[in-house]
This record gives C-alpha cells, sequence and structure tokens, in this order.
C-alpha cells in the first residue's frame, strides 16, 4: 500500500487524465442524477405529499386526475367499505398565473384539497393560497396577488409550502370552492359540479391491508380504480419513461466509468510488468501488488469523486432555477458508491494480468 | 554448509509433443563465501540455473538446496517467503523501482517483508549507501542518478537483507569495460566483506578474473 501511494505521489501526471475522466463523469452522473431527482420532486409532489395511502379515480380516466370525476354518490359508497377511515376530495386545474412585477406567466397548478396533505396547512379561506416555494423563482411574493386562467382569476399568497408541485407546475393549494372555480374559468368543458372531485383520497383504518381496501372499494363502486399513492405517483404522465431513460443513461455512465478505469489499469499494468517482475523476484506477493493497484483504483476515484462534486455544486449555483436541477444528499451517496463499484470492478480487470506475472521473467529477459 | 547445493537438477519445458531441456542433471555446491562465475553462450541455460537457484523456478527433477532450506518442494507462496529472506539479486538491467528514492530502492524487499521496524531498517539502509559511495544520493530517484550509481543501488537492495546466496544476472552487459571492471570490483568487495557465495552469471569472459572459480555451462549441461 505504501508502495502505490508513494507512486501515487511521486508519478501524480500519470494518473491526472484517468483522474480527470472519472472527474467529469463524476460531474455527468451528479447532473443526470439530480435533473432526474429534479422532474420526479417536481412532477410528483402533489401527489406524494398526500398523507393517505389509496386514491381514487374515475375507472374510465385511466388513473389521469385531470380527467377523472368522483361524484358524492360514489364518495358516499367508498366511504362505506369497511376499512376506510375517512376520505379526502382533491382535484387540480393547470393554469397561467400572472405574477405582479414580471411580464411572462408562470406556470401554476392549482389544487383543491380538503386537508391531509403532509407539509400544507388546512385549507386557506377563498381566493386565498398556500404556494409552492419553487413560484419564489418566478418572482412571487407572500402578500402578492397572483391571476390565474384566462379570466384572471386573483388568489392571494398567504405562505409558502414545499415539494408540492404537479408535473413540473408550481403548486397552489386552495379550498375546494376556488378550485371549482379556476377549473370552470380555465376548462369550461371540464367544469364540475358542487361536491365533485377528480380524485378521492383514502385514510385506512389501522390494521386494514391497503390493497385489500382498494379491491373492496373497487368491487363495491363498480366505477372506481384505487390504486396506492406509490402506483399513483408512477402514473402520472412520462414519469416511468422518464425514470427509465435516465437510470439507462446513468447506468451507461457507470459502466464507462469501469471501462476508463479498467483501460487506465490495464494499459499501466502492461506497462509495468516488467518492474512487477522485479518486485516479484525480490518477494512482493501477487496479494500484495493486487492490494497496491486497488489502494490505487480507490484513490483514484476518491479524488475524482471530491473534484467532480466540487465542480458539480459549482455548476448547480450557475444553472437557472427554471432548469430542475437537484442534487441531494442521497443522490451524491449514490453516485459515490456507484463510481466506486464501477472503478474497482474495472480496476480488477487486470487483477488476472498481475497475477500471472511471473517472477523469473525478472531475469535474463533484458528487461 | 554450502550456500547452494544443485543435485541432479533437471528443467524442461514441454514443446509439443517432445520437450526442450534447458537444464540437464545439474549437480553445483557453492560453499558460502565462495564467488562463482557462470559464463557460457546465450541460451545455453545459465539464466534458467541461476532462477532455479532463487527460486523464481522450480525443477523439474533433482533437489536444490539454499543455506541449508531444500526448497525443492515449496510451494508458490514459500518461494517468495524465501525470495524475500534468503537470496539477493542483482539484475541485469538494474531495474530500480523509479518512483523510489535510492534508499527506499533498497528498504524495498524489507518493506516487502513488512518486518523490523522503519527506523532500524532505514538506518541499515544508509548504512549501506554511506559503504557503496552513495550517501549524498539516498533522496534521488533512478531517474536522478548516473548508470554506475544505479548498479551501485542495486547491489545495495541485493544485500539489504543480508542474503545467505546473492545471484548476480549479467552486471556489466549494459556497461562499458570500464564502468563494468569498477562494478564488478565493488560486488566482489562487498560479497568478500561479508563473506556470502554469489553466483554471477556473464557471457564476459574478461570479467570471470574477479571470481574465486568459474564453472561453463553449455545446452543444459555443467561442465565438469
Amino acid at each position: 500500500m505504501r508502495l502505490a501511494l508513494r507512486e501515487l505521489r511521486r508519478s501524480r501526471r500519470r494518473f491526472v487524465p484517468t483522474t480527470v475522466a472519472l472527474a467529469l463523469l463524476v460531474v455527468l452522473l451528479l447532473m443526470l442524477g439530480g435533473l432526474l431527482d429534479g422532474l420526479y420532486i417536481g412532477s410528483t409532489g402533489a401527489l406524494r405529499s398526500q398523507d393517505d395511502e389509496l386514491v381514487a379515480f374515475d375507472r374510465a380516466a385511466r388513473e389521469s386526475t385531470l380527467r377523472s370525476r368522483v361524484e358524492p354518490a360514489t364518495r358516499a359508497e367508498i366511504e362505506a367499505v369497511p376499512g376506510v377511515r375517512s376520505t379526502s376530495g382533491f382535484g387540480i386545474a393547470l393554469v397561467g398565473a400572472d405574477v405582479p412585477r414580471t411580464d411572462e406567466l408562470a406556470d401554476a397548478a392549482v389544487m383543491g384539497y380538503e386537508g391531509r396533505v403532509g407539509g400544507v396547512p388546512a385549507p386557506p379561506a377563498p381566493g386565498r393560497a398556500w404556494a409552492d416555494r419553487s413560484l419564489e423563482a418566478r418572482g412571487v411574493r407572500i402578500g402578492d396577488v397572483v391571476r390565474v386562467g384566462p379570466t384572471r382569476i386573483p388568489l392571494r399568497v398567504i405562505g409558502w409550502v414545499d415539494d408540492t408541485n404537479y408535473l413540473q407546475q408550481g403548486g397552489l393549494w386552495v379550498e375546494p370552492g376556488t378550485w371549482r372555480t379556476v377549473l370552470a374559468e380555465s376548462r369550461p368543458g371540464a367544469a364540475v359540479g358542487d361536491d365533485v372531485f377528480q380524485n378521492v383520497w383514502i385514510d385506512v383504518a389501522s390494521g386494514a391491508d391497503p390493497l385489500r381496501v382498494a379491491a373492496a372499494i373497487d368491487a363495491a363502486t363498480g366505477t372506481t380504480r384505487t390504486i396506492t399513492r406509490a402506483e399513483a405517483v408512477l402514473a402520472l404522465p412520462g414519469i416511468r419513461e422518464q425514470n427509465a431513460t435516465f437510470t439507462q443513461i446513468i447506468g451507461v455512465t457507470f459502466l464507462v466509468a469501469g471501462l476508463v478505469v479498467a483501460l487506465f489499469f490495464a494499459l499501466l499494468t502492461l506497462e509495468r510488468t516488467p518492474m512487477l517482475g522485479v518486485l516479484k523476484a525480490l518477494g512482493a506477493s501477487s496479494r500484495q501488488l493486487v492490494g497496491a493497484l486497488m489502494t490505487q483504483t480507490v484513490a483514484v476515484t476518491v479524488v475524482a469523486f471530491v473534484v467532480g462534486g466540487v465542480v458539480a455544486l459549482g455548476l448547480d449555483r450557475l444553472i437557472p432555477p427554471e432548469v430542475p436541477l437537484v442534487v441531494t444528499p442521497g443522490r451524491a451517496l449514490f453516485v459515490a458508491v456507484g463510481i466506486f463499484v464501477a472503478a474497482v470492478i474495472g480496476g480488477a480487470v487486470s487483477l488476472r494480468r498481475i497475477i500471472r506475472i511471473d517472477p523469473a521473467s525478472a531475469i535474463g529477459t533484458g528487461t | 554448509m554450502p550456500a547452494l547445493v544443485l543435485q541432479n537438477v533437471r528443467k524442461t519445458y514441454p514443446s509439443g509433443d517432445s520437450e526442450i531441456v534447458a537444464l540437464d542433471r545439474a549437480n553445483l555446491e557453492v560453499p558460502d563465501d565462495q564467488i562463482l562465475a557462470l559464463v557460457g553462450p546465450s541460451g545455453s541455460g545459465k539464466t534458467t540455473l541461476l532462477s532455479i537457484a532463487g527460486g523464481l523456478l522450480s525443477a523439474t527433477e533433482g533437489h536444490v538446496v539454499v543455506g541449508g532450506h531444500d526448497i525443492t518442494e515449496y510451494s508458490a507462496k514459500q518461494l517468495t517467503e524465501f525470495r524475500r529472506a534468503e537470496v539477493g539479486f542483482v539484475f541485469q538491467t538494474v531495474n530500480l523501482v523509479p518512483f523510489l528514492t535510492a534508499r527506499e530502492n533498497v528498504m524495498v524487499a524489507t518493506e516487502l517483508a513488512g518486518r523490523g521496524n522503519e527506523k532500524a531498517t532505514r538506518a541499515r539502509a544508509d548504512q549501506l549507501l554511506e559503504e557503496l559511495g552513495l550517501a549524498h544520493r539516498a533522496e534521488n530517484l533512478p531517474a536522478q542518478l548516473s548508470g554506475g550509481e544505479r548498479q551501485r543501488v542495486a547491489i545495495g537492495r541485493a544485500l539489504m537483507n543480508e542474503p545467505k546466496l546473492i545471484l548476480v544476472d549479467e552486471p556489466t552487459s549494459a556497461l562499458d569495460t570500464s564502468l563494468g571492471n569498477q562494478v564488478m570490483a565493488l560486488i566482489v568487495g562487498e560479497v568478500k566483506q561479508r563473506s556470502t557465495a554469489a553466483i554471477i552469471v556473464t557471457h564476459d569472459t574478461r570479467m570471470t578474473h574477479y571470481a574465486d572459480r568459474t564453472v561453463e555451462i553449455t545446452d543444459g549441461i555443467l561442465a565438469a
């Protein structure tokens, strides 16, 4: 190990290209992961923040909140199902919001709710809204009156809530009547009557199996499709495809990182074969030489991760707030572990060559 | 106790349906304070003999005893331990580790063994470098040393663990006659000073007068 660290210290230039290449891959991985997380968080917050475990859609809506309608009679049938403790109505209207002091419209999701949403206080008075903090970057301030929809319905912002957006549109949380008004004005064909919601969220009684309760609800109503919160998140338009696409790109990037390390250490081992033969002749075991290579692999990876992480954090500050980039500690840990595993596997490609180096090659070969 | 005893040592390599005999029924005894010059043309088997004596190769047949240790049946791991402790090598083209200083190159085998305390190891390396006239070069990397200085560091490395047998492979092949004589004189002086046995492989008959005894090898057969 000492030998490996001395080589790293005294032959730094030899390791710089690989460290730089790995650092750039770390930047790419953090950016890709940050974008994936940003897109996911910005698209799903409104559903993830719900306290209840189950959500019922109109079966014909194919798990789309915007297309779904749940009538009061159906809601009553749901509430009568054993295992259902209570229900909360929920609906969304996607609108443009006119923000004071700015010329452009901000995309907003006006969400009508009855309560039981994590991090969102109880529904405000009519004409008032809790705003998602992401709207602050669009110029919204507490106390502002934003005007939403084609008829510019006024909503006064009374406070911030976090991580509650829907499909990248800033959340404005209002009481159900206000939401119905906004929906009717922005999409007259989609207007709903009093007490009608797009979804009904279901609080399952403790001890009840949510999946059994969901099946019982659908059997009882005959018109609903009840799924879990996690399923509802994945049913949002494009979420599955987005996750799959980014995951594949991230996977390929890890593969490239492994290949970079594998190629570098394979070439380094090839170049050092005579020296490694001499060390074996002098009494170095294959285990010691393999340990030295793995030490160098880990050291290069650690330096690359630190450099890449600093660069990624710098870029994060330069990127405009409209870009949904969120670099979380969890994502950084995932990239660190992934790049470490890829590098160790890449480095391990040279193990066989090191083990097979014949100490007798040190003598009589002219090397 | 002799430093090296070879008894009917044979080394063969398979070649299709037949075999190539690199060393044929070699019998050799090197007393513990003798310097032996092994001479022969290219491909005569002198490198094979040196490799077997140093535990770098295993004999196909016969017995190999170094410093009282019969290494004939040693495993690869045992041979690695044996090379660390019992033999010293001076290779044909020096082969110092390029990123280690002169002192660290001398210490490398001891460090690989992970034994002894660092202070003592360092003191011994410095003492050897002093004896070899390289005290002022202890902190220099091999690239900063001349050819002769590198060869002296390699000699220091071979002597570091106080081996029972020193094996020297073509020490003058890359040097001019003058420097070759200096290096041979240095090797012989250091080896004699320690009463250690040494086998020096060379094809340069001008250097054999430095040895106590010269043995010729041709086509894998040692001259009687």
